[in-house]
């Protein structure tokens, strides 16, 4: 199944030097699980990258990764050199946000950590929730609020230090169908007025396609890169482009990419 | 959550019985306590009245509230003892339980090494220790200290290490991306993630300080004028005062529920805009 990966188009990788780069890297945890086995990925600047994959395919170990949260057991990462440490936002499955802190509290949390006054991280944070359209609710608690509104706080609360990198591990995945096409288009938005990086972690073929520049297919025991394949339609992407048949014929390769990867590793059991 | 207007909306008789229902429940719990309580007083009378009981062996109910009138001078001096040993030995015992707790969180060692002590201060008998502080300490209000202090400061210590400890682990990995350091990862994330679980354990150690304080001036035996209420039980019980034994008992109890409903609405109030437990059930 190796070789499957040397023929995917990279055509992409001549331009500028990637932001950073696996290179061979593998990660086996205590428990002898592989989640990742010599993956070899690259990520330009200013790339929608999905990670798109099975249960168990690492996608999320490969996210850890990149956050710094995990290390990996073979191989490296290498960053484009003068990125500093704090260039990185995470936006988690669940909301994850304080529940005893105020909305505003909760996105001025990874400022003050760095020691940014209430005073000073004002006019960042209230304009950060302007992005996601929170502004009325910076005096609400979390749990005044409804799912979307708290992933809107989570977006607002990682995207408020100006990050390079945008990280996400399926943060839409417990939405309803309605509020994750708005939190799609409200994503796309904001990445496209801010320019930074997106890594995106996703089961959903459709979610992959409509957000992402790239799709990176993976396969999963052990946890490896499958397919890397770029989205060939413009942005910005809007409800038209979901009904539109060019939408429904990269879904369907797509799909059909990640059903090769499945059975990949039906073939790779013993 | 949206309140049903009566007025507007015309309930079915399921909606209307259930309406019905809450509002027979919210004064029944008031009103059943009450009536029971009033109906075993007046029982308690009848029963001295039908058996010539004398008032050395049940006083009447009236005889008591009399006492406790008569007596007044004399009982609140003691329950002012006994209430200084009380809120001293809580104060402390928040001191020790959360600042032990703390140091627990700093690391696993450090728990694993001294828990089991703090098991088995709590497990022994205060009343079997007592002797042995008799002992080591001379200052009366110390050695009551100490001892209520003992039977306090257990649940606040446990329980504020275990909501130190359960903190989402996503938040933590949060914290570690954005470079935290021990101390604001303990300020802004484990103290208040553990306040729900303090408050909990807070509400068992106010009942406690008050037993601890009574059972140790029980052991203690003072007389005398500093003396709390537990003494004036004794003293009491020796004189064949039954009356005033009862006063101070009705006083005691009375110090434990008013304690009891201080801590909850504390609780109540740091609680009430974030925390399930203290958020109303819906319908």
């Amino acid at each position: 199944m190796l070789q499957k990966v040397a023929d995917r188009d990279d055509s992409w990788q001549r331009g500028a030097a990637p932001l950073l780069s696996f290179k061979g890297v593998g990660k086996v945890f205590s428990n002898g699980v592989t989640a990742l086995d010599n993956v070899n990925l690259a990520v330009r600047e200013g790339d929608f990258v999905s990670l798109l994959g099975p249960s168990g395919c690492g996608k999320s170990t490969a996210l850890r990764l990149i956050a710094r949260l995990s290390t990996p057991t073979s191989g490296h990462l290498e960053w484009r050199k003068a990125l500093g440490d704090d260039c990185v936002g995470y936006v988690f499955q669940e909301p994850t946000l304080l529940p005893w802190a105020s909305v505003f509290d909760n996105v001025w949390l990874p400022l003050r950590l760095r020691g940014v006054s209430r005073l000073k991280a004002t006019s960042a944070v209230m304009e950060m929730l302007a992005r996601v359209h929170l502004e009325n609710f910076a005096d609400a608690v979390p749990r005044e609020l409804s799912g979307g509104m708290k992933m809107r706080v989570s977006i607002a609360r990682a995207m408020v230090t100006k990050p390079r990198v945008l990280l996400m591990d399926e943060p839409f995945a417990a939405l309803d169908e309605i509020t994750r096409f708005k939190l799609n288009n409200d994503l796309l938005e904001l990445w496209q007025q801010e320019r930074f990086t997106a890594v995106f972690v996703t089961h959903s073929v459709f979610e992959s396609v409509f957000l992402s520049s790239r799709i990176v297919v993976m396969a999963a025991k052990p946890g490896r890169v499958f397919r890397d394949m770029t989205v060939d339609a413009p942005y910005p992407r809007d409800e038209a482009f979901r009904t539109s048949s060019t939408y429904a014929e990269l879904c369907r390769r797509t799909s059909d990419e990640l059903s090769a990867a499945m059975d990949a590793q039906v073939e790779a059991r013993p | 959550m949206t309140a049903i207007d009566n007025r507007s909306v015309v309930l079915d008789p399921e909606e209307a019985r259930r309406v019905r229902q809450q509002r027979l429940e919210k004064i029944g719990s008031w009103v059943l306590p009450l009536a029971i309580m009033v109906l075993a007083v007046w029982f308690w009378d009848r029963i001295c009245v039908w058996n010539d009981i004398p008032k050395y062996i049940l006083p009447r109910p009236g005889v008591v509230v009399q006492t406790l009138q008569d007596d007044a001078p004399l009982l609140f001096s003691s329950l002012l003892v006994t209430l200084k040993i009380t809120f001293l030995s809580l104060v402390l015992a928040i001191l020790g339980g959360v600042g032990l707790a703390v140091l627990f969180a700093q690391s696993k060692w450090v728990e694993m090494s001294f828990f089991p002590f703090a098991v088995i201060l709590q497990v022994t008998p205060i009343v079997a220790i007592f002797p042995l502080i008799n002992i080591y300490v001379d200052n009366q209000t110390a050695k009551l200290l100490l001892c209520a202090w003992i039977v306090a400061f257990f649940p606040i210590l446990s329980n504020t290490t275990l909501g130190l400890n359960s903190v989402d682990r996503n938040l933590r990995d949060l914290f570690q991306l954005n470079g935290a350091t021990r101390w604001q990862e303990l300020w802004h994330l484990r103290l208040p993630a553990a306040m729900p679980y303090f408050l909990g354990g807070l509400k068992i150690a106010g009942g406690l300080s008050l037993i601890g304080a009574v059972v140790a001036e029980f052991v203690a035996g003072t007389s005398g004028q500093a003396s709390g209420l537990a003494s004036r039980i004794i003293e009491a019980g020796y004189r064949l005062n039954a009356p005033r034994l009862f006063a101070a008992l009705i006083l005691i109890s009375l110090t434990g529920i008013v304690i009891f409903l201080a801590l909850s609405l504390l609780s109540h109030l740091i609680l009430r805009r974030w925390h399930e437990s203290a958020l109303k059930q819906e319908a």
